[in-house]
């Protein structure tokens, strides 16, 4: 037994040696539980984001009811009129069109942080650069040849690359680097919890079916021993 | 084998906490599939209250609007049609609505909020089709009574305001839905009155 | 409630068949923590079936609606994400339980005679069960899903003179798509699951019949009047057992093995719901990142591999180079496991009594597995076919060396009672 666990134990180098490369991604740092981050990420999500990318999956009042909104007053100042909140978080861009603006449509986001990672989407949209040779002017660090534009550049500033691939501060931004980091941060949290919007109930629930199992097994424990006193 | 006498008080009270508290779980267990058959989100917003503006509505006109699957017929009743109500309680099965068709709020005369406006489930109470209004016609169906709802399927007739007459299949008046006028000229179906 | 009971049992003997099989059953007394799983395997095989149906009340099996269905469930029905959660990571621990089964039956020799058929049904269930996973794979319509199924579906136009064809009688289609969606469906929903279910039945008849065997290998039944009494077991045993055998060193299988057991399933428990509740992507394993967008013919991931639970037969077949041989090796890689107690010519059961040989090959055989399978996870890379090479010489080895060695071993002594 003892050298089977040894024998095993040698494979492990090996997850190390195969494994490929991976990006270095910066960590987001977001807290799900903070209500008022992600009610900052939802806004900025309606002012930039929404125009190009849907949430097809998320309704309004869902999103209401998570963050602490009051129904009437998302309803007047979080939707667009003429929609219910009821409905999925959609825009009006035609896909064949965007497709055709920019290379390919627009993702849908809702998913997009369990796809890719908070982790990713926080290190992608503070790591766009100049590149002349790109249709918008602008590429991407972790995200090569990527086909969206830098729609943040007026908050962040513009960055530059050198030659061994390092990127500059930003410059000419209307936030600073903290400010737009949080910024960006907030936004990264709201697109966590559109992923799983049920994330902190699930973990939740977690700690009482665990602790009731605890419990159980203390008795069925105790059941067992007492039966098996026949045996021994 | 052990020479130990057997303990049965001790093995009885583990069998019966270890069975009472796995009882709870299966009960937790059973939460999640029982619970995943309530209206989903989808079903909550399809049912969703309807906004109807009333104040294109002519007098004695009626429009039917639809709210969770169901016909809702929304009549403008005039002044005649109003006061004709009373007159004939007596043809009636449930001239007072004792019956829990409608809520509290029009537990009435004219069993609605506003006497103008006649809210109700197009569907007759017998076996579910749509009866059709008929306006100035309708003694042809019940004498002395001048307008009303005759349903086409086995001939059951309803009043102004959605009571059932005797004699017909229908045992019951017309469902009143919850509903509340938000301002002047809407009435929102779904909603009671108060309610957010 | 004693007259409609024998009212009963008179007309089907329910009870009879009870005692028989699950009351007075003669265990072996020295089952230990690798007899756990076969239980284990029937709990989840329950919660497959439960949340399996309960999902297909809101699932849409189509190629349009089924990705959009899967995010329904998980966000408008209520506790739609629990069910969903249920069934992925009971999938996963379907298989973590099944290897350690079948390891559990390599190690005491549980193939050999009379188990041979035992073993059999049992390979067989895993047969099934692997295309049962592989066809809930495809359901939620992810892209890693579309593109597992592509490559899987593909292999079988190695197969000279009607691989293509048959590909394409497999999809439905001439790419994989709604029809292929369908046909899987219904295979995943009704027909496997039934067959899984009769095959788990003839595989504990079978077990039954010949009686279960133990970590000592030794024989809990004796020939009929071969024990003096006082050396028999002192528990009530059904007589289908007592007439013909004299059974020592067993204990009835209730209470003793249903309590046992019960703290095994809570245990068992609390580790599913720890991944259930805190980790159900299994860091990114169980629910894999790319199956979080839809199914995209023309945007393959960037790493496709099967789900980690094919990767030891998926590595025998990527690390050949040779498409046709790489996908014999392959159905050779699980045939080998089928044919294991006509490899193994020896007499001795238990690991414990076997020679030195033996349970260095049983090590070596377990440490190649496990690398194949972690390789099988991983994308292709010289080093990691290098080291596949390697684990699957040693995984075809096993069978080999043990045919060889297993005639003339040097075992120990078996005794004749169990040890514990």
């Amino acid at each position: 037994m003892k050298k089977f666990i040894l024998a095993l134990l040698a494979v492990f180098p090996m997850l190390a040696i195969a494994a490929g490369p991976s990006l270095n991604l910066d960590e987001a740092g977001n807290d799900l539980s903070d209500k008022e981050s992600l009610k900052r990420g939802f806004q900025s999500y309606l002012n930039y984001c929404l125009g190009c990318h849907e949430l097809q999956y998320q309704r309004y009042n869902r999103t209401f009811k998570d963050l602490g909104i009051d129904e009437a007053e998302g309803v007047e100042k979080w939707m667009p009129t003429g929609e219910k909140s009821g409905d999925h978080i959609k825009n009006t861009m035609p896909a064949k069109d965007a497709a055709a603006w920019f290379g390919s449509s627009p993702p849908d986001l809702t998913l997009e942080a369990r796809f890719r990672s908070p982790d990713y989407i926080y290190t992608y949209l503070r790591t766009f650069y100049v590149d002349e040779n790109r249709p918008f002017g602008v590429n991407n660090k972790v995200f090569p040849d990527v086909g969206m534009p830098h729609v943040l550049q007026g908050l962040q500033g513009i960055r530059t690359i050198n030659e061994n691939g390092e990127l500059s501060e930003a410059k000419g931004g209307s936030m600073t680097e903290e400010e737009y980091d949080a910024f960006v941060r907030d936004l990264t949290n709201f697109l966590e919890y559109t992923a799983e919007p049920n994330k902190l109930e699930r973990q939740n629930l977690g700690y009482w079916v665990i602790g009731f199992l605890f419990i159980l097994l203390i008795l069925a424990y105790l059941l067992k021993k007492e039966y098996w006193r026949d045996v021994h | 084998m052990s020479n130990v006498p057997v303990n049965n008080g001790r093995r009885r009270f583990l069998t019966a906490a270890t069975s009472v508290v796995g009882g709870v779980g299966v009960i937790g267990v059973a939460v999640p599939f029982i619970g995943s058959w309530n209206p989903s989100a989808r079903a909550k917003a399809a049912g969703a209250p309807v906004e109807v503006d009333v104040s294109k509505i002519e007098p004695g006109q009626m429009i039917r609007a639809e709210w969770r699957g169901k016909p809702v017929y929304v009549i403008r009743r005039t002044e005649d049609i109003i006061d004709a109500l009373p007159k004939h309680d007596d043809q009636l099965r449930d001239p007072e609505s004792k019956e829990a068709q409608q809520p509290t709020y029009a537990t009435n005369g004219y069993r609605s909020i506003k006497p103008e406006f006649m809210v109700a489930l197009g569907v007759c109470t017998h076996l579910g089709c749509a009866p059709t209004h008929h306006k100035g016609d309708f003694e042809e169906f019940v004498t002395g009574v001048k307008n009303g709802f005759f349903c086409p399927c086995h001939g059951s007739k309803f009043d102004m305001a959605g009571r059932v007459f005797q004699g017909v299949p229908a045992p019951l008046n017309l469902v009143v839905p919850d509903h509340s006028f938000p301002t002047e000229n809407t009435l929102l179906i779904g909603v009671a009155p108060g309610e957010a | 409630m004693n007259s409609f009971m024998a009212w009963i049992e008179k007309r089907l003997p329910f009870m009879d068949a009870m005692n028989k099989h699950a009351i007075q059953y003669p265990a072996p007394k020295n089952f230990n923590f690798w007899y756990v799983f076969g239980v284990l395997a029937t709990v989840i095989l329950v919660n497959q079936i439960l949340t399996g149906v309960w999902l297909t009340m809101n699932y849409e099996p189509s190629g349009e609606g089924a990705f959009a269905s899967i995010e329904y469930i998980m966000r408008d029905v209520d506790y739609g994400w629990l069910l969903r959660y249920m069934h992925s990571t009971g999938a996963s621990a379907f298989f973590i339980v099944i290897y350690l089964h079948m390891f559990r039956g390599v190690i005491y020799g549980s193939y050999q005679k009379p188990r041979e058929l035992l073993w059999i049904f049992g390979m067989l269930i895993y047969l099934v069960l692997m295309a049962e996973a592989f066809m809930g794979y495809l359901l939620p319509w992810g892209n890693m899903s579309y593109w597992g199924a592509q490559v899987i579906i593909s292999l079988f136009g190695a197969i000279p003179v009607i691989g293509e064809e048959l590909t394409i009688w497999i999809k439905g289609d001439y790419v994989i798509s709604g029809a292929t969606l369908n046909r899987f469906f219904a295979l995943h929903v009704i027909a496997l699951p039934l067959v899984l279910v009769i095959l788990v039945f003839l595989h504990i008849l079978a077990l039954h019949e010949v009686g279960s065997n133990n970590p000592d290998g030794t024989n809990i039944k004796k020939p009929k009047g071969s024990m003096k009494p006082e050396e028999l077991s002192k528990f009530t045993f059904h007589e289908q057992y007592t007439k013909k055998y004299d059974i020592v060193d067993a204990i009835p299988f209730h209470p003793y093995y249903t309590v046992k057991d019960l703290v095994a399933i809570v245990i068992f428990l609390i580790l599913f719901s720890w991944v259930m509740f805190f980790a159900p992507e299994g860091g990114g394993y169980f629910l894999e990142a790319p199956n979080f967008t839809p199914a995209n013919g023309l945007k393959t991931p960037e790493h496709i591999a099967p789900v980690w639970y094919f990767g030891p037969f998926y590595t025998v077949l990527r690390v050949i180079p040779e498409k046709l041989i790489g996908m014999i090796a392959m159905f050779a890689a699980i045939g080998m496991l089928f044919a294991l107690p006509w490899f193994d010519r020896g007499v001795v059961r238990s690991f414990r009594y076997r020679s030195k040989i033996h349970l260095f090959n049983l090590t070596q055989f377990a440490v190649c597995f496990v690398a194949l399978g972690v390789l099988g996870t991983m994308p292709a890379s010289d080093l990691a076919n290098l080291a596949g090479r390697i684990a699957t010489f040693g995984y075809f080895g096993f069978f080999v060396a043990l045919w060889i060695y297993s005639k003339n071993e040097r075992t120990k002594p078996v005794p004749e009672r169990v040890t514990g």
